[in-house]
């Protein structure tokens, strides 16, 4: 084991890095920072005592039951509340917003391009003479609906792969925890920007490009933890009771992941969001028919010489906060569920 | 010690014979086949075959790859026909000014970093460390490319201090020569990694701060002082000397941003000039090297933890 001789009782970093209740970033960080390739007796260390301590006996509670946790955590928590406000606002002014400020994002008009900010148009129009403001609503739905997409599914998917993995155990564990290493090795936007110069993604492709760089971080933090729960005695009194190995999966490992999983989730769809970003600033996002906030900003990019701020800033500032609220959200379901952290 | 080096170094080359696998895969997977892809759309029969000749694609697969590892064993990463020369040999002209970037950019991040996470860890829960907590929520939650295009609107095109775009030059002395254009892409990437940097070293400052020993010195009578610089920022460094070789990944995508941001010579920028216009040979080569980097960082890693803390044995 990684933690060596140290003294019983005393902090022991969890892996070669302590865990943190960090920005996100040290979540980020968590998935690939954490431990090393081809270690999984770090891998299994980081796993730690998690939220599955919190039940620890007999089989993983109802559905509800976890709900309700998480819900009474998550009110209890100022910066959540804070994440989720922004969250809703920004999803409100995405999807409703269109509705009562209507614009046209459909036509070039080149007549009224590049304005500066006026009571016509509070965030002035682009190059092509789209209204900035009615931009940002639709490029907002995109986005915002891609990094979700693109952070559910590999969540859904490394969970999956990471239970299956660690009760499958032997061989079979260790060719799929290779495979998890071997594909960490390649930096994620190096094999992002392979992806989409391969690929060439449209929407639902782009979503695909971005799981498949995704999945590895959650798939490591659930076999770790799985580990630790397939040994506890209720997995196994279901073996000694004939359970089937996905009813374990299903019933019992992910249940009590669910913790994990929700916080990485989180930080898996604010990085999804500034991968896309990313891309497009690369010029290997998707094209401007689809428009998104990143394709904004970077379009916005190519302007700052000519003092255009309206083109730049917006967007940038939209990326941000969305970063931040599922950031904040992420960080504060950590520190509520992890029994570890409200003991200091 | 010998026995756990030697294990984990012997695991570290099995993921990497199975990143030469990923390679050898994606590479097949080109649009059309290898040599459309490489050739045009439009490349006529004849020129595919010799094509496939060439590169020995037109014989068995596991041949193919057998060939593939021969070729990376003699330090052939491939050719790149876009730029008409080996991957190899444009890698070599464009590494050092790469590591110049991210080297003088990881000293500037720790070098900033350490102080402040121990300042916050020792000042926890006050003013100072709300305020620096949230500066780094903030920057983590920043684009890279925008970090560097408001530095550049700041620095270069409002108040005419610093030049917008990097050095361009052939080799390191020639960049040196006009540093000053090294100033933003520098501070670009490192304000990203101060961000991480000082959240961990403020973890695990205040991890040590909560230990017996340091409880043990206080009793003792030792400075304040003493006791922050010898008993708890030194076992608090063991952790950060990881980082480093962790976030290796982290600080290569940064510097492809950061290279296309600036305009800056490097190898992030010969990647992302690769992406844009198709030239597969030096974006499977590049990944690769970054691969390779990838698992020497997280090696060195695993190897400086178990050397450096007199508790850990194997």
């Amino acid at each position: 084991m990684a933690t060596g001789t140290s003294q019983p009782g005393e902090a022991v970093p969890a892996g070669p890095v302590p865990a943190v209740a960090g920005p996100a970033g040290a979540g980020r960080d968590l998935a690939s920072l954490g431990p090393g390739p081809t270690s999984p007796e770090l891998a299994e260390a980081s796993g730690g005592p998690g939220p599955a301590g919190l039940y620890e006996a007999g089989e993983a509670r109802s559905h509800g039951s976890v709900l309700r946790l998480s819900l009474q955590t998550f009110v209890e928590n100022k910066l959540a509340i804070a994440g989720l406000a922004i969250l809703v606002l920004l999803v409100l002014f995405c999807f409703v917003g269109p509705h009562l400020y209507v614009t046209n994002q459909k036509s070039l008009n080149p007549a009224i391009s590049n304005y500066p900010p006026s009571s016509a148009h509070p965030l002035g129009t682009d190059g092509e003479g789209f209204d900035v403001l009615g931009r940002l609503m639709v490029a907002g739905q995109s986005s915002l609906e891609i990094g979700m997409a693109a952070g559910v599914a590999a969540a859904i998917w490394g969970t999956l792969y990471g239970a299956v993995s660690a009760v499958a155990g032997g061989v079979i564990d260790a060719v799929m925890m290779r495979i998890v290493d071997t594909l960490y090795s390649l930096p994620t936007l190096f094999l992002l920007i392979l992806l989409s110069a391969i690929f060439a993604p449209n929407l639902p492709l782009m979503i695909i490009v971005l799981t498949f760089v995704a999945w590895l971080g959650p798939a490591r933090l659930v076999r770790g933890e799985a580990l630790s729960l397939r040994t506890r005695e209720y997995v196994e009194a279901v073996k000694v009771a004939g359970g089937t190995r996905s009813r374990i999966v299903v019933r019992h490992i992910v249940p009590n992941a669910i913790g994990t999983i929700m916080v990485n989730t989180s930080f898996l769809i604010a990085d999804a969001i500034l991968a896309l970003a990313a891309l497009s600033y690369l010029g290997l996002g998707l094209p401007d028919t689809t428009p998104t906030w990143g394709g904004m900003l970077s379009n916005g990019t190519t302007v700052i010489f000519d003092g255009y701020w309206w083109q730049l800033y917006p967007a940038g500032v939209a990326i941000v906060l969305t970063v931040v609220a599922f950031n904040f959200i992420g960080d504060a379901l950590r520190d509520s569920l992890d029994v570890r952290l409200q003991r200091r | 010690m010998t026995g756990y080096i030697l294990r984990r170094t012997l695991q570290s080359l099995i993921v990497l014979l199975m990143v030469t696998m990923v390679m050898f895969v994606l590479f097949h997977l080109l649009p059309g086949n290898p040599a459309k892809a490489e050739l045009g759309p439009k490349a006529q029969p004849a020129t595919i075959a010799a094509f496939d000749k060439l590169e020995g694609l037109d014989r068995p697969v596991w041949d193919q790859f057998w060939l593939y590892l021969d070729h990376l064993a003699h330090g052939n990463l491939g050719f790149s026909y876009v730029q008409n020369a080996s991957v190899a040999l444009l890698f070599a002209q464009r590494f050092p000014k790469t590591v110049l970037l991210l080297g003088l950019a990881t000293v500037v991040a720790i070098a900033i970093a350490i102080p402040l996470g121990v300042m916050q860890a020792v000042r926890r829960n006050k003013a100072e460390d709300y305020f620096f907590t949230g500066a780094s929520f903030v920057f983590y939650s920043f684009p890279t490319f925008w970090l560097g295009i408001i530095l550049i609107e700041i620095f270069a095109i409002s108040f005419h201090l610093l030049p917008p775009f990097a050095p361009s030059g052939d080799s390191v002395t020639q960049i040196l020569a006009h540093g000053r254009g090294l100033v933003l892409p520098v501070m670009t990437l490192a304000l990203i990694s101060i961000a991480s940097y000082s959240r961990y070293m403020r973890s695990s400052m205040i991890d040590s701060l909560a230990q017996d020993y340091i409880r043990t010195a206080k009793a003792k009578g030792v400075s304040q002082r003493a006791i922050l610089l010898r008993h708890a920022l030194r076992n608090s460094l063991i952790p950060m000397a990881t980082l480093v070789g962790l976030s290796v990944p982290g600080v290569l995508s940064g510097a492809v941003i950061t290279e296309s941001v600036f305009n800056y010579p490097g190898v992030g920028l010969l990647f992302v000039q690769a992406a844009q216009s198709d030239d597969f040979p030096i974006l499977l080569g590049l990944t690769l090297v970054a691969a390779v980097g990838v698992i020497l960082g997280n090696l060195l890693a695993d190897i400086a933890y178990a050397v450096l803390d007199p508790r850990i044995r194997y």
